[in-house]
C-alpha cells in the first residue's frame, strides 16, 4: 500500500463533517483543517485520562502508542509526565489514569 | 456526521497514500491528512504540539516546499512572532562582548550566505521500529530538504567575543511550554559545531521568508546534524563554560554511548548515554511504490533520495532479487554535501514476476546503510536497508 496515487484517495471522494477533513471529489483539491480528531474509548478513568492529559497535549498519542504500550508501559510514561514534565495530576488520578490506559491501550506484542 | 469508526476508515485511506509499506502493515490506521494555517495537507500524527509529517509524494522534489515541509514541536505554547519586534540575544558567561540584533541588523550586519541541507528529525522512522517504540509515530516524512539562507553563527559569536573557557553554545526560542514547570526546550551544541563555517541562523528557507511552523522569523541551521538542534523561533544564544544540563540535553534525544557512529558531544558524554549528533547514511524509494503492477517490456525506473552526514553519497545500489545481487545507480544532480542526492535506475520488466527491490547507499565517510537495525528505546537513527515489492504483470 505504499503511496497509493493521491487521484485514487481524491476518487474516493471522502467528505468529513465537523471540518476535520474535507477531500474535492476529483478535482485534484484537497482541503483539510488541522484539529484534535481523536476521542478515547469510554470507560472508567476516561475523564480523568481526557482532562489530565490534554492540559499540554491532543490525544493521538494515546491510540498511536498503543503498539508499543502495556501497563509498564502507561505506567513509566505517566510518571514522566509528572515528574519530568511537571503535569499535574495527583496519586488518585495517576491510579486512574494507568488503569484506564492500561485496560484500554495496550497493544504492545 | 461519520462514526468513530468511519474517520478511523477514512484516515486509513488517506494513510495509505502516504505511508511506507512495511510501516503501513505495522502501523496505526489512525492518521489523517490535515492542514495547519499555511501548509498544506500533511500527516497529523498530533495536532497539539503540533507534529506533521511530509507525505511520500512531497519528498520527489529536489527541494521539499515550504508548505509541505514537516512540522515538529515539543511544547504547545507557539507564539506568532513581530519581525519588527523580535531580537536575538547573544551573550552568556563565555560572551566577552553581549550584543542584541534586530532582524534587520542580522540580516545587513553579517555576510550572507545560503547552503542546501537536509533537515531530519532525530525521530524520523520511529513508526517503522521493531519493536514499537513510544514516542511521536513518524513514518517516513519526518525530513525534508531545503535551501536555507541566513549568516554564519561563526560571525556572530566571534563578534560577541568567545571566551577561552567557552565550551558549550546555548539555544532557546520563542516557544514554550503550557505549565511553567515543564522544561523550556533548549539545546546546546559543542564549541567547535557552533563555530563551523557551515553552521547558520536562517531567516529564508528556499527563497521565502520562514515558514511561521518552521521557525519565522529566524532559525539555526545545523548541516548534517538531526533537527533537534536547529532551534526554531531563536531569541537566545548563550556561550557558556560548562555542559548545558538542561532536560532537553540531559533526559532526552540520547543514544547508548558506542552504539551508532558519529561527531561526538564529549561534554555531554557519560559511560551509559550521549546526545544523538550527526545525521546516518541513509536512502528512500520514492517511486515505485509497493504493490505496484508494472506492465511486462513497459519502461519502468525506481527514483529515490539518499543522505548522509555532508559527507557525501558515494554510491547507491539496488537489489531487484532479494539482495541477492545488486547493481549501482545513476546518481542525479549533486545539489550540495548536505543535501540528498537523487538516484534513478532502469527496472527490468521483460520477464513476470514479483520483484523484491531494495536500496542500499554508501557514504563517503566509509559507512554504508546496514540489514539490522541497533535497536535504541527511543527510537532514534532508523537507518536500515530499505524494501519495496511490486510486480511485473
Amino acid at each position: 500500500m505504499r503511496g497509493a496515487p493521491a487521484g485514487i484517495v481524491l476518487a474516493a471522494g471522502v467528505v468529513l463533517a465537523a471540518g476535520a477533513l474535507v477531500l474535492a471529489r476529483g478535482g485534484g483539491v484537497l482541503w483539510a483543517a488541522a484539529g484534535e480528531i481523536t476521542q478515547l474509548k469510554d470507560a472508567p478513568g476516561r475523564d480523568q485520562t481526557v482532562g489530565r492529559c490534554i492540559i499540554c497535549h491532543s490525544l493521538e498519542y494515546i491510540p498511536s502508542n498503543t503498539p508499543a504500550m502495556d501497563r509498564a508501559g502507561w505506567q513509566k510514561t505517566i510518571q514522566k509526565m509528572r515528574e519530568r514534565f511537571g503535569a499535574p495530576i495527583t496519586d488518585q488520578e495517576a491510579q486512574q489514569i494507568l488503569d484506564y490506559l492500561a485496560a484500554n491501550y495496550s497493544g504492545k506484542s | 456526521m461519520l462514526t468513530r469508526r468511519g474517520l478511523l476508515l477514512a484516515g486509513g485511506w488517506l494513510a495509505a497514500g502516504a505511508h511506507a509499506g512495511k510501516a503501513f502493515a505495522g502501523a496505526s490506521r489512525d492518521e489523517v491528512l490535515a492542514a495547519l494555517p499555511g501548509k498544506r495537507p500533511l500527516i497529523q500524527r498530533a495536532f497539539r504540539p503540533p507534529n506533521f509529517e511530509t507525505p511520500l509524494a512531497q519528498l520527489a522534489a529536489p527541494f521539499t516546499p515550504n508548505d509541505a515541509f514537516f512540522v515538529r514541536y515539543h511544547l504547545a505554547v507557539i507564539p506568532q512572532v513581530d519581525p519588527q519586534q523580535w531580537r536575538l540575544n547573544v551573550g552568556g558567561p563565555s560572551a566577552q562582548r553581549p550584543l542584541t540584533l534586530s532582524l534587520r541588523e542580522l540580516r545587513s550586519g553579517f555576510e550572507q550566505v545560503s547552503i542546501a541541507a537536509v533537515n531530519q528529525c532525530s525521530g524520523n522512522r520511529r513508526g517503522l521500529f521493531s519493536p514499537r517504540v513510544p514516542g511521536v509515530q513518524w513514518g517516513d516524512g519526518a525530513m525534508g530538504n531545503a535551501l536555507w539562507r541566513g549568516v554564519r553563527l561563526h560571525d556572530l559569536l566571534q563578534r560577541a567575543g568567545v571566551g577561552a573557557d567557552a565550551l558549550e553554545v546555548v539555544f532557546s526560542g520563542t516557544d514554550g511550554p503550557v505549565l511553567p514547570q515543564t522544561p523550556a526546550f533548549v539545546k546546546s551544541l559543542p564549541l567547535e559545531r557552533a563555530l563551523d563555517e557551515n553552521t547558520l541562523i536562517a531567516f529564508e528557507m528556499n527563497g521565502r521568508p520562514l515558514p511561521h511552523w518552521n521557525g519565522a522569523p529566524a532559525r539555526l541551521v545545523v548541516p548534517g546534524w538531526t533537527g533537534t538542534y536547529w532551534m526554531k523561533h531563536l531569541t537566545e544564544i548563550r556561550i557558556v563554560p560548562t555542559a548545558f544540563d538542561g532536560f532537553w540535553m540531559k533526559g532526552a534525544y540520547r543514544l547508548p554511548t558506542g552504539a551508532f557512529p558519529g561527531a561526538p558531544f564529549v561534554s555531554q558524554q557519560t559511560p551509559e548515554t550521549t546526545p544523538i549528533t550527526e545525521i546516518l547514511v541513509n536512502s528512500l524509494i520514492i517511486t515505485p511504490v509497493a504493490g505496484t503492477r508494472l506492465r511486462r517490456g513497459a519502461h519502468a525506473e525506481l527514483a529515490g533520495k539518499a543522505w548522509d552526514n555532508g559527507a557525501g553519497i558515494e554510491a547507491v545500489q539496488v537489489s531487484f532479487d532479494g539482495r541477492r545481487s545488486w547493481r549501482a545507480a545513476t546518481l542525479m544532480q549533486d545539489l550540495g554535501r548536505f543535501a540528498w542526492r537523487e538516484f534513478r535506475i532502469a527496472i527490468d520488466t521483460s520477464a513476470p514476476g514479483p520483484l523484491e527491490i531494495a536500496v542500499r547507499a554508501r557514504s563517503r565517510n566509509g559507512t554504508q546503510q546496514p540489514d539490522t537495525l541497533t535497536f535504541n528505546p527511543a527510537g532514534y537513527h532508523d537507518n536500515i536497508v530499505q524494501t519495496v515489492s511490486v510486480e511485473v504483470t
